[in-house]
């Protein structure tokens, strides 16, 4: 212990008693406030410990007598959402797609809730906008796989295509390829007609040709005699031009496509999603541009 | 006040110091380290979390080998906006087979603790290929060379060197790791035992490129897998309370 403390005539406080080459340290106490507020803190953590979660004991925690819960604290946060959400989401699950379309402010509410749930789930496929991408449907424009009625939007959404729920749709496209059911002229020559069925093909002959191979092969029972296609069995419409797999050489994708079929895909959301929230994205999806 | 002068005693004398500094250490270390000797667990008991499949471990080891974890997270908090948009939060059981785990700390992308069935096993073999053809205002890097074959040989090691961490692969688990990575590129009747031992897994083939199973399978089953272990519509909360 420094013996020689001083009090400093300047300030008025006592020094620490060290002394380097003349230089001596003032011992300034902390302010009275600052005191206080720091033994308050302390006093206040105490009554924490008591109310909150806080210790671990021999069996598990002291749980607080507020009986505090971060997952509570969540389910009654959720609750407080869907109560205020309430009234519009009870008069949607009622509703029918029909009656919610002609109710403005349910038109409004279950647009803006489709949307939210349409940005990160299904933009990831049929992008942000509805556009889709090559083998992913576009949302937008006139031209519908498996319908485009609120309807048929919502059983698409709600069972998907091709999985493993046993309402999706099933139906896949027969390979005509590996030389035993088309040759490879075959194929070029039926590739011509289905790209003139959208006036997009450049070889009349061929598409003559093609004409016969296309009837022949059955190809009209789904696709229809003059390529209007058909949504039973979502079977695109050939003559629309609005190709699912869209490439730089069209026809090379169309051979391909006839030869070894690609057959998308889609999650059935019902597995995911309430009947409230498909409800709004088939509402969302059908106002995308395309809804019939 | 006058109590709080005598620091000045404690502060100026090493012996005292060092006296009360292990005093604290000692009461604290007590408090935080002796209940864990007396619960048996401190991860709550959940239906339906099993050891990866070989497939996806090994998708796992690469995901961690990408460094995956440095822009997605595998963690939904308990907080409203979390659980809306990604789904169910967390539990630490979920989790309790990873090593490491892949909790994470950062979304540059989105949260992937529960993208398993999410999207299509299709979507993400191209997506992996080239984020920016299925999603263009992607910023993730391109996994092109994922196409490459799968090097599986060392599968039953690796099940092996996880077993002693704690992953309960049975005997049984480890001699068929080999058939149960190929079967779960397959799909039928041939994948029932595979079934039988990880239930809930993404069966049949998902890179298209190549007849083998390649590096992309093993990465796309478990991503399929994610966060899909746990049935919560059956799951009652006071469980995991």
């Amino acid at each position: 212990m420094a013996t020689n403390v001083e009090k400093d005539t300047v300030s008025g406080q006592y020094t620490t008693g060290h002394e380097w080459d003349g230089i001596k340290e003032l011992n300034t106490p902390l302010p009275k406030w600052w005191v206080w507020v720091f033994l308050i803190c302390i006093v206040w953590a105490i009554g924490y410990w008591i109310v909150y979660p806080s210790w671990p004991t021999l069996n598990g925690y002291w749980a607080g007598t507020f009986g505090w819960h971060s997952r509570s604290q969540l389910v009654l946060e959720l609750d407080k959402a869907k109560a205020a959400k309430g009234v519009y989401l009870s008069k949607i699950q009622n509703a029918s797609l029909d009656d919610i379309v002609k109710d403005k402010d349910l038109l409004n509410f279950a647009l803006a809730g489709g949307a939210s749930v349409f940005k990160d789930t299904c933009a990831a496929c049929h992008g942000a906008g509805g556009a889709g991408a090559y083998g992913f449907p576009n949302l937008a424009d006139d031209q519908w796989l498996w319908g485009g009625t609120l309807e048929e939007i919502k059983t698409t959404i709600a069972y998907g295509v091709r999985n493993a729920n046993a309402n999706s749709h099933q139906s896949e496209m027969p390979a005509f390829g590996g030389g035993d059911v088309l040759n490879d002229a075959q194929l070029s020559d039926l590739a011509e007609y289905v790209l003139s069925l959208s006036k997009s093909s450049k070889d009349a002959e061929a598409a003559a040709r093609g004409k016969e191979i296309f009837s022949g092969n059955g190809c009209t029972a789904c696709h229809g005699e003059s390529g209007e296609g058909s949504q039973a069995v979502g079977a695109p419409a050939l003559a629309a031009g609005a190709w699912l797999y869209k490439g730089k050489d069209q026809k090379a994708e169309i051979i391909s496509q006839v030869k070894h079929p690609k057959h998308g895909n889609m999650p059935a959301w019902s597995e995911r999603f309430d009947d409230v929230t498909i409800k709004q994205l088939a509402v969302y999806v059908h106002s995308l541009g395309g809804g019939k | 006040m006058s109590i709080l002068k005598h620091h000045a005693k404690l502060e100026t004398n090493v012996i005292l110091l060092m006296v009360g500094i292990l005093l604290t250490v000692i009461i604290g270390g007590l408090v935080e380290i002796l209940p864990l000797f007396t619960i048996n667990s401190t991860i709550e008991q959940v239906e339906g979390i099993r050891p990866y499949s070989p497939l996806e471990q090994y998708g796992r080891d690469i995901y961690v080998r990408e460094g995956c974890y440095l822009c997605h997270s595998q963690m939904i908090r308990p907080f409203r906006d979390e659980v809306e948009r990604y789904g169910h939060y967390s539990l630490a059981a979920e989790s309790m087979y990873d090593h490491p785990f892949q909790w994470g700390s950062k979304r540059t992308g989105p949260d992937l603790a529960r993208v398993g069935g999410k999207y299509t096993n299709d979507w993400h073999t191209r997506h992996l290929s080239n984020p920016r053809a299925v999603v263009p205002e992607s910023v993730m890097p391109a996994y092109g060379y994922l196409h490459k074959v799968l090097s599986y040989d060392d599968i039953a090691a690796r099940m092996k060197t996880l077993r002693v961490v704690g992953v309960p692969y049975t005997d049984d688990d480890i001699v068929n790791a080999k058939a149960d990575l190929v079967a779960q590129t397959t799909e039928g009747p041939g994948t029932d035992a595979l079934l039988q031992r990880y239930p809930k897994a993404s069966l049949g083939k998902k890179d298209k490129t190549s007849e083998q199973v390649t590096e992309m399978d093993a990465l796309v089953a478990y991503l399929q897998v994610l966060g899909t272990m746990v049935d919560f519509s059956t799951m009652k909360p006071e469980a995991i309370r």
